[in-house]
């Protein structure tokens, strides 16, 4: 059929896999995804972020987009496959949701890393400058993102991303699991703070502004450069 | 319930039916029974709900209001709807909603909640939804599905004259749309996270058979047969 050729691993493929995670499965020609493992211990980003809730949002929220997404895309060949389109649309908003959500969690894996592996450690180089540039200062920054991602009302994401035409950085905030690119078809992320009530509940309780505060001990900002230096070289 | 009117900035402290003292006066602060739930709802979970989150949003109210002069004479139904500004919320929608969103939830459910409603409601629920059994699976559904934050609600839609299970989003609630909610269930992950973790499924079922209050609920859909039309009168022929 037509359509399997449309099913590619580049329009399907979740973000890169880490670690020693398998390739995705392959199911009637249908590129599933699957959970990526993280670079580092449950407990290795404490006491920042407690192992229990890095356990718990690895095995069981991340894990559950996965499946639901993997079903859902299921259900969206077979749709297509009997020319459904009112069934096709009305899967939008589960591939939204849960792709969205195993999108954002692969880069906030890769957003976090224990302190002896540069978890905290500030931006040099370029992505350093322009922090410096366009928000005074890193602490600047911090602030704002702090502000933004406490007033979210409900579940959300705050971002820090970069506009790859404007080739400048901002601060977004997304609702549920949107993806950043939901706020701007040119934008990157860099780092996203999930500020869904499960990724500090246990810990936190209902104190947002200490987990806030808290997790810039634990964010891998060599992964951001990274990725800024290759959007703006 | 929700739909007394109180003034707003009177609302010191959050309410809960459930309480050690009989003499529900608001001005004498007696600490309710947080544990009457247990083991449905922990006595843990509900320091936390209702004593920072749900206490949260009354203070947070009342210092808006303290600054707003329009709003301060509302009572708390108008406020939530004044606010709700047509679907534009102004600033004090969250937290005027949130605090009218908990009392009507704590009064939802009760100790040795769950089981079935009788009579007349159940007549209703059985002539909108097929069955009490239908009902119950739609609106665990309704919980299972709902993404991000929210509540799920049984209501009687004013203007179609039947009862519906209704999701939101956030703070937003049946009676900005002017319907007339009769349950809620809280699905926001501070509802139930410390209890059931990430199992919303456990949480869900636990409500609909051990917490959730028939009796409230028939009592808000008599008081609502004031405003609506339930079923056709008996006129008698010749």
């Amino acid at each position: 059929m037509a359509l399997r050729a449309l099913l590619t691993r580049k329009t399907l493929a979740s973000a890169p896999r880490l670690g020693g995670a398998a390739a995705a499965a392959s199911f009637r020609g249908l590129q599933t995804s699957s959970l990526p493992d993280l670079p580092y211990d449950y407990g290795a980003l404490q006491p920042a972020i407690s192992g229990e809730i890095m356990q718990l949002h690895h095995q069981k929220h991340h894990q559950a987009y996965v499946t639901n997404y993997n079903k859902a895309l299921e259900q969206l060949h077979d749709a297509m496959g009997k020319g459904d389109a009112p069934a096709v649309v009305k899967l939008q908003s589960a591939i939204k949701f849960n792709g969205g959500g195993h999108v954002n969690h692969s880069i906030f894996w890769k957003n976090l890393a224990p302190i002896q592996e540069g978890g905290g450690e500030p931006p040099k180089g370029s992505l350093g400058w322009a922090i410096d540039d366009h928000f005074q200062s890193l602490d600047a920054l911090v602030q704002k993102m702090n502000a933004e991602g406490a007033a979210l009302q409900g579940s959300g994401w705050v971002w820090l991303g970069v506009d790859k035409e404007l080739k400048k950085l901002v601060v977004e905030t997304t609702s549920n699991q949107d993806p950043l690119v939901t706020k701007g078809p040119s934008l990157i992320p860099l780092i996203g703070i999930d500020v869904w009530e499960h990724a500090y509940y246990l810990q936190y309780k209902n104190v947002r502004p200490d987990y806030l505060k808290n997790i810039w001990k634990v964010i891998n900002w060599k992964y951001a450069s990274e990725v800024y230096e290759k959007e703006c070289p | 319930m929700g739909s007394f009117s109180l003034h707003a900035s009177c609302l010191a402290q959050p309410k809960l039916p459930w309480s050690n003292d009989c003499s529900q006066n608001l001005n004498s602060l007696k600490l309710p029974a947080l544990d009457a739930l247990e083991p449905y709802m922990s006595k843990r979970l509900m320091e936390t709900h209702w004593g920072e989150h749900h206490h949260g949003y009354v203070e947070g109210l009342n210092k808006q209001l303290e600054k707003n002069d329009i709003l301060y004479g509302y009572t708390l139904d108008e406020l939530v709807k004044v606010t709700y500004n047509n679907g534009n919320p102004l600033p004090e929608f969250n937290n005027a909603a949130q605090v009218w969103n908990h009392d009507f939830f704590w009064e939802s459910m009760q100790p040795g909640g769950g089981g079935m409603p009788e009579l007349g409601l159940l007549q209703q629920i059985e002539k909108d939804f097929g069955s009490f059994t239908n009902f119950k699976e739609k609106f665990i559904e309704a919980a299972l599905s709902l993404f991000g934050s929210g509540w799920v609600w049984l209501v009687l839609k004013r203007r179609e004259k039947r009862l519906e299970v209704v999701k939101t989003s956030n703070a937003v609630n049946p009676i900005v749309w002017d319907d007339i909610p009769l349950i809620s269930l809280d699905t926001w992950e501070h509802a139930y996270y410390q209890d059931y973790k990430n199992d919303r499924g456990k949480y869900v079922n636990a409500f609909m058979n051990h917490l959730v209050s028939w009796h409230v609920a028939t009592v808000r859909i008599i008081r609502a047969e004031a405003f609506v039309n339930l079923g056709e009168p008996k006129i008698p022929v010749a």
